[in-house]
């Protein structure tokens, strides 16, 4: 059962990436990266009770976190071309 | 009992694993970048609930069950934050949702419409 969700998954990811190389505009790969970072998470759950060792759960908490950041950290950057902008200091 | 537990969280597994495929396929064959984003977030909620409630059934009460919930409701959390940053990012950057009227524009006879040549690159 498990390994039929991590086959899934995978697939899910081959296709997530065909929209990363194809992606005509930056968004859809920004929105291609993100589904990558969410169907990785769902991958390290999965393997974690696929192997039956749980542990693989934390390094799933810390890539949901590092989804997040990464993402609005790309989109700030191609909005404004700088991760430090501020919008009152320019305004 | 045991079989009953087993059998639940093998439908919600394969259930999840439907969706998520779904939705990624969604994300392949969605003609614009606002219609690839709802077709993403099915794979978000749906595919990543499910899949969870199968491994938290799977768990039992533990703290293995407590980690699922917090990274399922992390996720719940951060699915609309990304969607609402990168949609407005979009917004701001001129891409406008294809509507039914373009569509239709794009089907009359070549000339008729001056900018309807760009979008056509957008599939």
């Amino acid at each position: 059962m498990f390994a039929i969700a991590a086959i899934a998954i995978l697939v899910s990811l081959s296709l997530a990436l065909v929209r990363a190389v194809k992606g005509p505009t930056v968004f859809d790969r920004v929105l291609a990266g993100n589904s990558i970072g969410t169907l990785a998470l769902l991958l390290l759950a999965t393997v974690g009770f696929l192997t039956g060792r749980p542990e693989w759960l934390d390094v799933a908490i810390t890539y949901g976190v590092l989804n997040l950041i990464g993402t609005i950290a790309i989109l700030k950057f191609f909005r404004h071309g700088d991760l430090a902008y501020n919008a009152e200091d320019k305004s | 009992m045991e079989l009953l537990v087993d059998l639940l969280s093998g439908a919600l597994i394969l259930a999840g694993s439907f969706f998520i495929c779904v939705g990624m396929v969604g994300v392949v064959r969605m003609p614009d970048l606002f219609t690839r984003m709802h077709a993403a977030s099915v794979t978000d909620t749906l595919g990543a609930g499910l899949l969870f409630s199968g491994f938290m059934l799977q768990a039992g009460f533990s703290l293995i069950t407590l980690k699922l919930i917090f990274i399922l409701g992390f996720l719940f959390f951060t699915g609309p934050v990304i969607s609402h940053a990168l949609s407005q990012a979009a917004h701001l950057a001129g891409i406008r949702p294809q509507l039914a009227e373009d569509r239709s524009k794009r089907l009359e006879p070549a000339g008729t419409e001056a900018g309807s040549g760009d979008r056509r690159g957008a599939d």
